[in-house]
């Protein structure tokens, strides 16, 4: 997994509540057997019509806005299980992803994948959208090191809260997999001692 | 202080816990299919690892197969490369593949409970958010992504933080007409589509104990629909009776070892949970969605609440919502013409729902202009139906009896609802564009959609039996 640095970007802002994965990556895009290339259909039905030409009015369709930093209204990921959407994001080019409150399997997801979900309270994430709206060109530093995301015009913070062990992954770009076979001693005695000899 | 049921299973499953890191929880059984394994097996590859415990993984195809002329190769050739690749890694990494053609195939989250696979005290795992299902049986089970399902591969194990606990109660009778659908709907309704988050939901109370273990498998399957991550009913006397006799059940001696195991996972009397919740059946009516995430959804007869009831900054999503399903702010969805009817999906497409579906359709036939598909949920499924004569049924009633698969629930292969068109559906997912681009799809019990089919528009269907 690549290792996540400090980020200094503008945004693209896609205020709209409970977006799910059907959303984020169509199950039709699901056929593909490798993890690259979903980022061209990141959005498709919100970002295409049905003819393939792109909508003007959707955000990513919209040259005012640009960066690495989606943020979106609550409940984002919610729905299915699909890392595809986790990939449609990171191979579109997203780093992060900031809302007021992110599904879990997606939270997971996006946190092996090397995306970082930033969940900030309600008032934090509407200053955000202000600023956003207000200059397209609005920049936001996310440390992950010191747990912040900082509007830079204004210099206002929000210290995010994120699992030490998963923070530690992302900072050196080691992944689960390897953290679970150094135990793998462990798992086999497991194995041996547990009571459920009628489990297959 | 005693432990509640999703504490019991999860500690006995830890293989190791440390301050400051998730868990390392033992898997004992792993589903997988075509569409979240083939980047997980590549990634095995590339580590130059075996699957760990190929003996306690089960794959089959379903989401992307076809539910018409199953026996030839699929015509769609990315989906045919999808399936192959399954094939090609099962055997390459010694996996059993219930594939197509295979007497066991079919959508995962039914096959193993019809396999007895799903036991009640194990850890089980699936690419698929609906994973959900087998909790009905009293296990942890989970939808995990891909990166995850490569863990399991690698290790049998997950690293995972233990949930927070929420208890769900309903008590009381339900109506005639109103079923295990309509409960979880109803719930949804209630807490939202994010309100179980972060929790493992128990459900308990006299309405839940009443269902058989299919309506329980439905209750469990919607649990992530309100954000939860998953699930579970303490097993009981209605569990036990379910597996008996299994394929994959325990058998002899096992069998009565596991039973003495199986009657301790209840969650005590004096157990804490984070948050409970408790809801009256009699409250319950045949429950429809009229938006676009399944906690929007109410009573047939009532009135979808007005945007402005709404809290002020989900407004804008919910009149988005509203815009694409065509409806409008406080009228009744009763009464709406219907173009398609879907009954399937892990949700609602086992034996007891097409039966109870053929016992409400017999001898009438489908309203005009109605498209009525119904795809079971296996292939057993499938031949139960036939040797029941419940195939005749439907024929005579001009429904359309498909093979097993996903099919229409998520429209992945040819199963989609057009455009603009209604479809009222037993599935579990009414987002945009889930059952195919700009599809409208109206969640609902199998009885409900039946009635659908019959009037060609959304009735109550109290009043038809
Ligand atoms: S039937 Fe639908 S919800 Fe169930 S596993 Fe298949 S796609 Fe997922």
């Amino acid at each position: 997994m690549k290792k996540f640095e400090k980020l200094t970007s503008s945004v693209v802002p896609l205020p709209i509540e409970n977006i799910d994965t059907d959303q984020i990556i169509p199950a039709r895009f699901l056929k593909a057997t490798t993890r690259e290339g979903f980022g061209d259909n990141l959005f498709r039905d919100w970002r295409y019509d049905s003819n393939n030409q792109p909508k003007a009015d959707f955000v990513l369709n919209d040259p005012k806005f640009s960066g690495q930093i989606l943020v979106a209204g609550k409940n984002f990921g919610c729905g299915s299980s699909r890392e595809h959407a986790a990939w449609a994001i990171d191979d579109y080019g997203f780093k992060v992803v900031v809302s007021s409150f992110f599904a879990d399997i997606f939270k997971g997801n996006a946190l092996n994948n090397g995306v970082l979900p930033i969940t900030v309270s309600e008032e934090f994430l509407e200053k955000i959208f202000a600023q956003v709206f207000a200059d397209n060109n609005a920049q936001l530093v996310v440390d992950l090191e010191a747990q912040t995301l900082t509007i830079a015009a204004t210099g206002e913070s929000f210290e995010f809260e994120i699992n030490p062990y998963k923070k530690s992954c992302l900072i050196n770009g080691y992944d689960d997999i390897d953290f679970i076979l150094s135990h793998k001693a462990e798992i086999e005695n497991f194995e041996q001692t547990r009571p459920f000899s009628f489990y297959r | 202080m005693g432990k509640t049921l999703v504490e019991k299973i999860w500690d006995a499953h830890v293989v190791k816990r440390a301050e400051g890191f998730p868990d390392i929880l033992y898997i004992d059984t792993h589903l997988i299919h075509e569409v979240t394994s083939p980047q997980a097996f590549d990634g095995l590859r590339k580590r130059g690892l075996p699957v760990f415990r190929p003996n306690q993984t089960v794959a089959t195809a379903d989401h992307n197969v076809p539910t018409l002329d199953q026996h030839l190769p699929i015509k769609e050739e990315l989906s045919r490369y999808q399936v192959d690749m399954l094939t090609k890694n099962t055997s390459e990494f010694g996996i059993e593949l219930y594939g197509l053609g295979h007497p066991y195939q079919g959508i995962v989250h039914v096959i193993g409970p019809e396999l007895g696979i799903t036991l009640p005290g194990k850890t089980m795992v699936c690419g698929d958010s609906h994973t959900s299902t087998h909790g009905a049986f009293g296990a942890i089970a989970f939808g995990i992504g891909t990166s995850q399902v490569e863990q399991v591969f690698a290790t049998q194990c997950l690293l995972q933080s233990k949930p927070k606990t929420m208890k769900i109660e309903v008590n009381g009778e339900l109506q005639k007409g109103v079923g295990a659908k309509d409960i979880i709907l109803y719930v949804i309704s209630k807490t939202t589509a994010a309100g179980g988050t972060g929790y493992f939901v128990e459900f308990a109370g006299s309405a839940i104990r009443s269902l058989s273990m299919e309506g329980r498998m439905t209750v469990c399957n919607m649990s992530i629909e309100m954000g939860a991550r998953g699930g579970l009913i303490a097993p009981d006397e209605t569990t036990f009776e379910y597996i008996k006799g299994r394929e994959f059940a325990p058998k002899g001696e096992k069998w009565e070892e596991a039973l003495a195991y199986w009657k301790t996972l209840y969650s005590d009397e004096d157990a804490e949970f984070d948050a409970v919740l408790t809801f009256d059946a009699a409250d319950i009516q045949p429950m429809i969605t009229y938006g676009t995430n399944p906690g929007m959804g109410i009573g047939v007869k009532q009135f979808i609440p007005t945007t402005a009831t709404q809290p002020e900054s989900e407004q804008p999503s919910y009149q988005k919502a509203l815009d694409y399903m065509g409806f409008a702010d406080g009228e009744q969805v009763l009464g709406k013409p219907v173009d398609y009817v879907f009954i399937g999906s892990c949700t609602n497409s086992r034996i007891e729902d097409l039966r109870q579906v053929a016992a409400f359709v017999s001898g009438k036939q489908k309203a005009e202009g109605v498209e009525v598909w119904i795809v079971p949920g296996s292939k057993q499924v499938e031949a139960q139906a036939k040797a029941e004569g419940i195939d005749k049924v439907f024929e005579a009633a001009g429904f359309q009896l498909r093979e097993p698969g996903c099919s229409a629930c998520l429209g992945m292969n040819e199963d989609k609802i057009p455009a603009g068109k209604y479809c009222v559906s037993t599935s579990n997912r009414n987002f945009e564009g889930r059952q195919g681009p700009n599809a409208r799809t109206m969640l609902v019990s199998p009885l409900t959609a039946a009635a659908a089919a019959i009037t060609g528009k959304v009735v109550d269907v109290r009043e038809l039996i």
